[in-house]
């Protein structure tokens, strides 16, 4: 579905990524972890279409988009929710969800102006799809037409994910769903995003640090670490691989036992 | 009692006109409008034609300014663009039907607005202040040109046409009312509803956040490009009916002073509402007549006096819109929600 093959990227001096390569296959859930720093955003920003690798490709269903622009991307059917939310603060939650639908719909500029035919028509259509797919699903009823900046943190990050979700995309990408969430959160989100991949089959890729979390859902689990992959494989595989332990906890005293635990 | 407003599908919640006071108010505002020019004097209409026309125009810098984040000094220019265009048709075909006229004055100023946007766009913020400012200088520097004075009249400006409907001329102040609101109410209209839509949505989202509306598909730099023709298509539509207004246009009516004073309506107003500009025009035009008004009953007519008083006028002026903007910053369509939020919530609280 998504393969990076042999991604670098540097600023400067600075090598952000080094020879990243692995395949999200479809449907299934691709965790990314690593320490801070390890360039987690940085593989995300260079399949969404912000930075050009230097030196490798993206292929996303057999076509190279190692170079096309972002917004072409989310035309595809690539999604994205950001770590710190990327919300547009000046409008309602509604409004916030209906810019998802923007590639799909083609109302023209004179139809808009007079808000007549195609684009009331279009208009309804996207409303009551989204109302169905996103604000149902999301459990967003109560605050379709609360401005977003007003509303708590947790449910901005879920109205950003339902932005994502009205793209109706064949990837999404999610940094850090649930960074600074409490439990309850946590398993919400967690449990709308196992949702979101039974009924849609949509492929994800995760970028999360709560541990937890990334080997209770997912399927493959990609480690980098200072911009170098050092693991990819089941979540099982990757809590026993060496490497990975090192990486997390640096090398100590401390046994190998205990550090597997702790990223259990 | 109300305690919500119930709909039975999503095309009644989509509706702008849902609400009973919106719908009558809106049918209040329309009949004040037609029968306004039956009972004022010539000054008054004067004055409402002179506002009705710079409504058009800050309404299509609201699209650039307030509803697409960027800003422009340069939109007096587009204003001159559709001006002299008006006057130039009219050189070459005296009989041009004036709303045909009206329409290429409009989409001349949309491609200079393209053509000036082109290079400017390519900046932000204060930058793109200031690389607009160009637009004024170049446009009018041309229209100053000899070469184009056979068409703009140079330096020393040239007289306009009056518009012509079916054989009917409209030299009254009253029958070049009736051209000008019906126009203003449409193109207000028109962007109101653009803001309804994707492409609309789309401006307000590079407002907003530009990298977040990048990742949902919008190409950032052809929606700034298209919603600096629109403002510049406004503004020149603006112009067009500001030749047929008034007898005789200078370049300099159109110089950086306009580009300004545009820019203060809308802040003044609200920027990035359907109202703003409005009350935003009304206010600015209007206030200086009323510091006339009170300076002429103070002096009592007396010449030498009026000399002394008339440069505190402008000195009042300034304080207040400072004072605007310290006590108003979102402009006056604030009070207008304030007031709104009281009715619907009274006696109940403040």
């Amino acid at each position: 579905m998504l393969s990076i093959t042999e991604a670098s990227l540097a600023f400067g001096g600075i090598k952000a990524l080094d020879d990243v390569s692995f395949t999200a296959a479809s449907g299934e859930i691709t965790a990314i972890i690593g320490p801070n720093g390890a360039g987690k955003t940085s593989l995300f920003n260079i399949i969404s279409g912000f930075y050009t690798p230097q030196k490798g490709r993206i292929l996303f269903d057999e076509q190279d988009i190692t170079g096309m622009r972002a917004d072409k991307r989310a035309a595809l059917g690539i999604a994205r929710t950001f770590q710190n939310i990327a919300l547009f603060r000046g409008m309602s939650v509604l409004e916030n969800i209906k810019l998802g639908g923007h590639t799909r719909l083609n109302t023209g500029f004179w139809s808009a102006g007079f808000y007549y035919g195609n684009a009331q028509r279009e208009e309804a259509r996207l409303r009551a799809e989204i109302e169905r797919d996103v604000i149902d699903f999301l459990e967003l009823d109560h605050i379709r037409k609360a401005p977003v900046g007003a509303l708590p943190y947790g449910l901005q990050k879920r109205i950003e994910l339902g932005r994502a979700l009205a793209m109706q995309p064949r990837v999404l990408l999610l940094d850090e769903p649930v960074a600074g969430m409490n439990r309850e959160e946590t398993e919400d989100m967690a449990r709308f995003i196992l949702d979101i991949q039974a009924r849609w089959g949509t492929t994800i890729l995760l970028v999360e640090h709560d541990m937890g979390m990334v080997m209770d859902i997912s399927n493959q689990v990609v480690v980098l670490n200072f911009g170098r992959q050092i693991a990819v494989g089941s979540p099982e595989q990757v809590q026993a691989n060496p490497a990975v332990i090192e990486a997390y906890l640096g090398t100590s005293d401390r046994s190998d036992n205990t550090a597997g635990e702790a990223i259990a | 009692m109300i305690t919500g407003h119930f709909k039975t599908d999503y095309s009644a919640d989509e509706g702008i006109w849902s609400i009973w006071p919106k719908r009558w108010g809106l049918v209040a505002a329309l009949i004040a409008l037609a029968v306004f020019p039956f009972m004022a004097s010539n000054y008054a209409l004067l004055l409402a034609g002179q506002i009705g026309i710079f409504i058009v125009a800050v309404v299509g810098l609201n699209v650039l300014i307030g509803y697409t984040g960027l800003m422009s000094l340069g939109h007096g220019a587009f204003f001159a663009v559709g001006a002299y265009t008006t006057v130039a048709i009219h050189h070459e075909w005296p009989l041009t039907f004036p709303l045909i006229t009206l329409v290429i004055s409009t989409v001349v100023a949309a491609a200079f607005g393209v053509l000036f946007g082109l290079p400017s766009l390519r900046v932000k913020g204060l930058y793109l202040a200031v690389a607009t400012l160009s637009a004024n200088f170049i446009i009018l520097f041309l229209i100053e040109q000899d070469w184009l004075a056979e068409w703009t009249g140079g330096v020393r400006g040239t007289e306009t046409p009056n518009a012509v409907f079916f054989g009917y001329e409209l030299v009254s102040q009253q029958a070049k009312y009736f051209f000008i609101m019906p126009v203003m109410v449409i193109m207000l209209l028109f962007a109101q509803n653009l803001f309804r839509t994707r492409f609309g949505r789309a401006l307000i989202a590079i407002r907003d956040k530009d990298y977040s509306a990048e990742i949902l598909g919008i190409a950032l730099f052809s929606h700034k490009l298209k919603s600096f023709a629109i403002s510049a298509a406004y503004c020149g539509a603006a112009g067009s009916l500001w030749a047929y207004f008034f007898p005789a246009i200078l370049p300099e009516d159109f110089g950086l002073n306009m580009s300004i004073t545009l820019v203060v309506c809308l802040v003044a107003g609200g920027m990035g509402r359907t109202l703003g500009p409005i009350f935003g025009t009304i206010l600015i035009l209007l206030v200086p007549e009323l510091l006339k008004v009170v300076a002429g009953y103070v002096t009592g007519g007396d010449a030498t006096a009026q000399t002394w008083v008339s440069p505190v006028r402008d000195i009042l002026f300034g304080l207040m819109i400072i004072g605007f903007l310290i006590f108003e910053p979102m402009g006056l369509v604030n009070i207008w929600d304030r007031f709104w939020r009281f009715l619907s919530r009274w006696p109940f609280a403040k």
